[in-house]
């Protein structure tokens, strides 16, 4: 037996020592012998026809490996949800950045020589650039009204409450594009063998979508593609879908040339070509009782998706399930939608519409505090969700989830009234003003809605011929700890020792499609999966004679008995979705998620305004996230989280022109430093959970919601002006502090 | 003219590197960073930024901090150099490394090796540091993972021996 549980435990990062020692190999530590460097040559316009593509006469083109759309021996798409993005523009170009034409030659210093050296004529045509040009419609850039998707959650009858109302509050809130800005840019190396087919490695979230996108652009079936994930430094939802555009693009040139491709971007190109959060546009129409409960509301969502549809009806669909925050609406209308423009594809990025909908409504519930005279705290203890209620979809809360508890520990442990009264009394004479913010929300963790059903997750695990254990699933590391976790689940279940588990790289020849590594899924929906199927290893030798409390020896014996006698010992389990669950995809309602984690983070910030730079001073984050299976590691998850939701408020602004970023690097386009983060103290409530491997709900999205209208009502606090828009970069507080002034003066 | 321009020829350039007396064939202006992971596989040096903000890529040479992606080959003709393979010899980590895994403080990895190597050089000039100290100390090193906090954690951890 061993001494004690492993779940809940900060045992060591599987991967750790590699990533310390510099012994880890991520993609760019690769290389394979007679490999070409691909290159990619790429629209300058955001939207227009190709005219002619000619080739700098003088430059010297031997050993050039060329491909275009011709080359495509499939279908010229990259294979989502759904199939309008083409992997190299034929003929005419969507929006800037979009790739063109591809390049392979043996020495990487040349190649972007050769890039230079390709010119492209067009004839432009009139770009799409904001949200509002695309719903007037004046230029049709996508399907008949450049919609991609649109979503209505109705609950109740709103028309009737605006009577009743004693306030009705509005508010418009927007939200900017975001870079993932991991460390490590997107990169692959393809491989092509007219057996084998094509192999990709590459830095990547999701196996099983690079999967899916090459047997459609390649035209081969399921057995020759096989995709690997090297070690990934980091991803953030920037790794979840852009690795199929790139492996697409290094496999094309693998199967002309016939030679390895590595294709490995440069910061700028990453920052510039690549996805980013949709930039977002919310509007609230509020009825509010005297005593502050809110009655009903409208709310309007609205996110900028780009050119191709990309992922943007499933970040859409979070965005507007999120949109009424952690509070009861007896009626409400959220009306979400998704619209094209001439920008690169926005895409995946923690939160996934959840940070925007909720910047919204965390800053509209300071407005509709302001409105009926009572203070944030009160205004958000009076309309929490409880037991028993319903949320915007009719979802019920079954947890005994207890948020006006919560919320009071988060202003004792801020020391949030102490502070809010001697804010107001020193914030009089210096330029040097501060003030105090609450955000609180929630984050349904897995799939929305039938989504899990529809995956149909599968898990191995395997006991292996020396005895020990090992799990197969695609799900990824990238720095959350996937594979920490899912040890120790298996190593719990099968009561072992944690050192005597570890985990398959993701390898699509080796393991079964676990689902993607996105939306808060991986420790609850596919650590169920490892739990159970590491049961079923446990029955199997159960039946050999292994029973109740063996030590690690017998069990090691019993598996390599096994294995000896039967060649393998694996079990796999499939997801089962559970019983009386109901989602109506048609009219949105329902059960959304499996459960929601909950949190109260509450920002403390200093506005100088001689510099007009705002700084966060403390940040509390209280969250209930089920159990915290390894404390370390869930610690982490937020303390990230909220560094990169600081950033969202505070540093991080994508400068647009013409559809193109123009601050593509770290040099102009700011995170936050060492030097910039506040203490980020984390607390956790652990509340008994049915829900995920030992009661874990997801965790790593949780983090970027909060942080953003923390900061924003914190500023508002600190200054007495309003802040509905972010980032809040030093020029936007002037701004806004200076028009405040002139109204002021009128 | 693209492509015809005359690029000065290879050249020798002779450097220590994690205590190893190394000589490499290379033109003048390459990156040191390249130098590292293609002329000598130490692919433990990463490069995030290529510009000389995230730090990815730092090495110690000389016993300063550099990032190695601003150093062209021939400024290092002579120099000791240490990166991140230099430090634990052996299956045995040094204090730093353990801590920066007991607390957490590597989460993706890629900027570990750089994020190390500038809290050992905290270290060799302040053996305690202050959390401020520390704070200011890392801030040429950008992690998008942990926020920081974990890997003060562990610069402290190691400053306080708990980890030998």
């Amino acid at each position: 037996m061993k001494e004690e549980q492993v779940v809940g435990q900060s045992v060591p990062r599987k991967e750790g020592h590699g990533k310390v020692t510099g012994a880890a190999r991520y993609i760019d530590d690769i290389s394979i012998p007679g490999m070409l460097y691909g290159a990619t040559v790429r629209s300058q316009v955001p939207r227009g026809v190709i005219k002619k593509i000619s080739f700098d006469e003088h430059f010297d083109w031997a050993e050039f490996v060329f491909v275009t759309a011709k080359d495509i021996p499939g279908k010229n798409c990259i294979a989502l949800i759904g199939d309008d993005q083409p992997c190299l523009a034929d003929g005419v170009v969507n929006h800037p950045e979009e790739p063109i034409l591809l390049l392979a030659h043996p020495n990487r210093h040349k190649l972007r020589k050769a890039v230079e050296a390709v010119w492209i004529e067009y004839e432009p045509l009139p770009a799409v650039l904001t949200m509002e040009e695309s719903e007037q419609c004046s230029q049709i850039i996508w399907g008949s009204d450049n919609t991609f998707k649109t979503f209505l959650i109705a609950k109740g009858d709103v028309e009737s409450v605006w009577g009743k109302a004693d306030y009705i509050v509005e508010g418009e809130y927007t939200t900017g594009a975001q870079e993932q800005l991991y460390i490590e840019n997107n990169g692959v190396i393809a491989v092509f063998d007219s057996e084998q087919g094509i192999t990709i490695w590459g830095s990547l979230q999701c196996p099983y979508y690079v999967h899916k996108a090459m047997m459609a652009l390649l035209n081969l079936p399921a057995e020759k593609v096989r995709v690997v994930q090297a070690e990934t430094g980091g991803a953030f939802g920037g790794k979840e879908d852009y690795p199929s555009i790139i492996a697409g693009h290094a496999a094309l040139l693998a199967m002309k040339s016939r030679r390895p491709v590595k294709i490995i971007y440069d910061r700028m190109e990453d920052m510039t070509a690549t996805t980013k959060r949709h930039p977002s546009r919310t509007r609230h129409r509020t009825a509010v009782s005297k005593e502050g409960k809110i009655l009903g509301g409208e709310i309007e969502f609205t996110i900028d998706g780009g050119a191709y549809a990309t992922l943007s009806s499933v970040v859409l669909s979070r965005g507007v399930i999120h949109a009424g925050g952690s509070y009861y609406w007896p009626c409400v209308r959220i009306r979400g939608k998704a619209v094209a423009t001439n920008y690169p594809p926005h895409g995946a990025f923690r939160g996934f519409g959840a940070p925007q909908s909720l910047f919204a409504m965390e800053r509209h519930m300071d407005r509709i505090a302001q409105a009926v005279g009572l203070s944030p705290v009160e205004i958000r203890r009076r309309n929490f969700l409880k037991p028993g209620e319903t949320t915007t979809t009719e979802q019920v809360i079954r947890e005994e989830i207890d948020l006006g508890k919560f919320l009071e520990r988060a202003l004792v442990l801020s020391d949030y009234r102490a502070k809010k009264l001697r804010f107001t009394h020193e914030n009089g004479g210096g330029p040097v003003k501060k003030g105090i913010g609450i955000a609180a929300f929630l984050h349904g963790a897995g799939f929305t809605g039938s989504g899990e059903r529809y995956l149909a997750s599968v898990v191995g695990v395997e006991g292996c011929a020396d005895g020990t254990v090992r799990v197969l699933a695609s799900s990824t590391e990238f720095g959350q700890g996937t594979n920490t976790v899912l040890c120790q689940i298996a190593a719990e279940a099968l009561n072992l020792p944690y050192k005597y588990v570890q985990i398959a790289q993701p390898d699509t020849n080796q393991v079964p499609n676990s689902g993607p590594t996105v939306a808060s899924r991986t420790a609850m929906v596919v650590g169920s999966l490892v739990r159970s199927a590491a049961i079923g290893i446990r029955q199997t030798l159960a039946a050999e004679g292994l029973h109740g409390s063996y030590t690690p020896e017998e069990f090691k014996v019993a598996c390599r008995r096994h294995v000896a006698e039967h060649g393998e010992l694996r079990s796999y389990a499939r997801y089962d979705p559970p019983a009386g669950v109901f989602w109506d995809d048609q009219k949105y309602r329902g059960e959304a998620y499996a459960c929601f984690a909950w949190a109260i983070y509450i920002a403390e910030v200093e506005v100088d305004l001689s510099t007009y730079a705002a700084t966060v001073e403390d940040f509390v984050a209280l969250q209930e996230v089920g159990r915290v299976l390894h404390p370390i590691l869930a610690k982490g998850q937020i303390a990230g989280g909220v560094a990169q939701g600081i950033g969202f408020a505070l540093y991080e602004k994508v400068v647009w022109q013409n559809g193109r970023m123009q601050n593509g690097q770290m040099t102009n386009y700011i995170m936050p430093t060492s030097a910039d983060l506040p203490p980020i103290r984390v607390f956790f409530e652990e509340m008994g959970n049915i829900h995920g491997a030992y009661g874990a709900k997801g965790i790593g999205e949780l983090p970027m919601d909060g942080p953003a209208p923390a900061i924003a009502n914190a500023i508002e606090d600190a200054l007495g002006v309003r802040f509905d828009s972010i980032p809040l970069l030093p020029e936007d507080i002037f701004e806004a502090v200076s028009n405040s002034e002139l109204s002021e003066t009128r | 003219m693209i492509g015809n321009s005359k690029r000065p020829g290879k050249c020798e350039v002779s450097l220590t590197v994690n205590g190893e007396p190394k000589t490499v064939r290379v033109y003048p202006m390459e990156r040191l960073l390249d130098v590292l992971r293609l002329e000598l596989g130490l692919t433990g040096t990463k490069e995030g930024c290529g510009e000389g903000e995230c730090g990815s890529c730092s090495v110690v040479m000389d016993g300063k901090l550099v990032n190695s992606c601003l150093i062209p080959a021939l400024q290092v003709a002579g120099a000791t150099l240490t990166t991140i393979e230099g430090l634990a010899l052996g299956p045995r980590l040094t204090a730093l490394q353990a801590a920066f895994l007991k607390c957490g403080g590597a989460q993706c990895g890629i900027c570990t090796p750089g994020m190390i190597l500038a809290s050992r050089q905290l270290l060799d000039k302040k053996p305690k540091p202050t959390l401020e100290e520390i704070r200011e100390g890392l801030s040429g090193n950008l992690c998008r993972c942990t926020g920081y906090m974990q890997i003060f954690e562990a610069v402290m951890e190691a400053a306080s021996g708990n980890s030998q």
